[in-house]
């Protein structure tokens, strides 16, 4: 299923998605895959794959330290293929976040080839920008890959306007300005950044995704009244850190956190759009 | 004497970047869109501050009164006994803090206060920048945050003493490879935390657009000057321009005025550590391939994975695994030839040039000073060759102590190293 297909349910369905995101390789990528499953298994509606890299400017601490671990324990490129093969095959919809640099040295089209392959749906690029990214959106098109690249609280509406036409699949909000990882409260920016989105997404059919601090059912609750998909990744992540060397207890925890998400993104009904 | 003022209205170079900040392939800007608003907002705010002649003049007064430019052209005529080849310095160890680096962070921090910010961040990996904008901040009444790599703050103490000394917050970073592309990391995740008060100073001619081009028009008045100073001295243009080259921000300094005289050629040192063929460098145009890293495109030491290597360098200013992309373009485009520099070849100028005009440089200047060797032997004894003395050793005494086995008793350069001075 593709991701716009699975937002499409999920809208129909009177409720945001909930997008969930881990890297592959960390712990291990077998415990990576493990996890992933667990979350599709709780419920989780698309699922993001991070491509662990070297200088990951827009992560916090949080998941930095998942990656460097993950590329210390010799995570590759191919890894990453191998998990979004293993979750793509549970019939959830699979996008790759990863930076750009390690796409572009292991080729834009070959890259876009393999996670077609692979049953991937397609990038999150945090790094590139639609201005420098004629050769994604060309591999993209190639491959019938979904391509979603950010909006931020900064960007000026005609950025905005222009990001939303070179997206496919969903726009994702960065709801902050900062890095990624886990908030107390939300961020007020949110719902207008969303609303500002909403001017050109909805006229191109295309959802609106809410990223950046989400870590409980609560919260999620809150960004799924307004957004058409609450994104979570840190809180995810932090799971798995604090269960250390017993991966069982990390698959563990990752579902129980899904869980406690999907009651938040299920939880007070929104009308069908 | 060509003054900032004077030049300032007219900082657009032959060539490059374009309105998007690409030098050909290179450049750009590959960064999270939440910074894409306030790099938008720091190009409109340097083109308007270069277009303001109060604002030059107020930068030219700066540079002058304060940070001691323009800086000596030197006739190192030891120097050039021991080369073959009519050798001129342009010193900018003597600007104020030791470095051309003045010239930039003043720049900035001008363009700061012109922003209404408040408050200043820097990158610094062996504390020579972080030092300059510290400077900058207490001249200009600033807040300043200086980011710095764990292992870096262990290896530079002095500089971090320096930096607080001069009021500056330095923060040290326990992530990645605790090094300079780390801090870089740091420096750009808390700027996009706090845009509204805050200015990132990158420190060289790297990042994304506009840095690589302001950065260089900043410090293009080195070669402005030099070129001036050249004519003046010789009557006529040199044959060859040297400099160092990290993420090269002195180089294009002194580059730029001479881009559009086809008959100076440009040089481009760049640290090859062990030797390039170790794999232990920072021969990044030399020894890498063109990919991304902090914004732009442009040569980098990756490995297959498109993972960011280490480099290695005996001069930590020059150990960065990237190069500003003007510098990439000029290689590929063939303007300027970039070589790498050992740390073996580097100590050896640098204890020539103490040893024959008294002059100690920055061990990044000695790369300079011995690609210059090399291409007076190229070009002949006619040739004159204009090198930018970047910075000074002073910082580098236990380096270098520790290079040359130089205990209490005083350094025995020839017989640690026996062809150290020939």
């Amino acid at each position: 299923m593709s991701v716009g297909a699975a937002l499409a349910r999920t809208r129909a369905e009177g409720r945001a998605a909930l997008i969930g995101y881990l890297p592959a390789g960390f712990p291990t990528v077998e415990a990576s895959i493990a996890a992933l499953h667990a979350m599709v298994a709780a419920g989780v509606d698309v699922v993001e794959v991070g491509l662990p890299y070297s200088d990951p400017v827009m992560d916090g601490p949080t998941i930095q330290r998942a990656t460097e671990r993950a590329l210390a324990g010799g995570a590759r490129t191919t890894d990453t293929f191998r998990v979004v093969e293993a979750v793509a095959e549970t019939g959830v919809p699979t996008l790759v976040m990863t930076y750009w640099n390690p796409v572009e040295r292991f080729g834009v089209h070959q890259f876009a080839g393999r996670i077609a392959e692979a049953g991937g749906a397609g990038l999150i690029t945090p790094d590139l920008i639609p201005d420098e990214a004629a050769d994604w959106v060309a591999a993209s098109d190639e491959h019938d890959l979904d391509r979603v690249f950010l909006v931020a609280p900064s960007s000026t509406q005609q950025r905005i306007e222009s990001t939303v036409a070179a997206c496919r699949g969903f726009v994702y909000a960065t709801a902050v300005m900062g890095v990624t990882g886990a908030r107390d409260a939300t961020s007020t920016d949110a719902p207008t950044l969303v609303e500002r989105t909403r001017v050109s997404a909805d006229a191109a059919g295309l959802p609106v995704g809410v990223g950046l601090g989400v870590s409980n059912g609560a919260q999620a609750a809150e960004i799924g009244a307004f957004a058409d998909a609450v994104i979570v990744g840190s809180a995810f992540v932090r799971r798995l850190l604090d269960a250390g060397a017993d991966h069982d207890a990390g698959t563990a925890a990752v579902a129980e956190l899904t869980a406690d998400l999907v009651s938040g993104v299920r939880g007070p009904a929104r009308a069908p759009a | 004497m060509t003054t900032f003022a004077d030049d300032c209205t007219a900082t657009t170079p032959a060539a490059g970047p374009d309105d998007s900040g690409h030098f050909g392939r290179f450049g750009g800007r590959f960064m999270p869109e939440a910074l894409i608003g306030p790099l938008d907002e720091l190009e409109e705010a340097w083109q308007s501050a270069m277009a303001d002649e109060a604002f030059c003049q107020q930068l030219d007064r700066m540079l002058r009164e304060y940070a001691g430019v323009p800086s000596l052209l030197y006739d190192a005529k030891r120097l050039s006994a021991a080369a073959g080849a009519h050798i001129l310095l342009k010193r900018e160890d003597l600007n104020h803090t030791g470095a051309h680096k003045i010239r930039n962070v003043l720049g900035q921090a001008l363009l700061t206060k012109r922003m209404g910010k408040t408050r200043v961040i820097a990158e610094t990996g062996a504390g020579q920048h972080g030092v300059a904008t510290a400077t900058a901040c207490a001249y200009l009444d600033l807040d300043c945050v200086v980011y710095m790599g764990e292992v870096d703050i262990e290896r530079q103490a002095l500089n971090v003493a320096r930096m607080r000394v001069l009021g500056a917050e330095v923060v040290p970073v326990t992530t990645g490879s605790r090094t300079l592309k780390d801090a870089i990391n740091e420096a750009l995740r808390d700027w996009v935390t706090r845009v509204d008060d805050t200015h990132y100073l990158l420190g060289t001619a790297a990042g994304a657009h506009p840095f690589p081009a302001m950065v260089r028009d900043f410090t293009r008045g080195i070669g402005d000057e030099a070129r001036e100073q050249v004519l003046t001295l010789t009557g006529r243009l040199p044959d060859a321009v040297s400099a160092c080259v990290g993420g090269g921000s002195n180089a294009i300094g002194i580059f730029t005025a001479f881009v559009p005289d086809p008959s100076v050629r440009l040089y481009g040192f760049e640290a090859g550590g062990d030797g390039v063929e170790t794999g232990r460098h920072a021969a990044t145009i030399t020894g890498g391939e063109v990919g991304v890293l902090h914004g732009a495109r442009s040569f980098l030491l990756q490995d297959e994975d498109g993972q960011t290597v280490e480099s290695h360098s005996i001069s930590a200013g020059l150990d960065y695994p990237g190069v500003g992309p003007e510098h990439s373009w000029l290689a590929e485009t063939g303007r300027a030839t970039y070589r790498p520099v050992t740390d073996a070849e580097a100590m050896k100028a640098f204890a020539l040039l103490s040893r024959t005009e008294g002059i100690i440089p920055a061990i990044e200047s000695a790369h300079a000073i011995a690609g210059a060797l090399e291409v007076a032997v190229d070009l002949g004894p006619d040739a004159v060759i204009l090198v930018n003395l970047s910075g000074r050793g002073d910082k580098d005494m236990h380096t270098a102590a520790q290079y040359f086995g130089v205990a209490e008793a005083g350094p025995d350069l020839h017989a640690d190293q026996p062809d150290a001075i020939s």
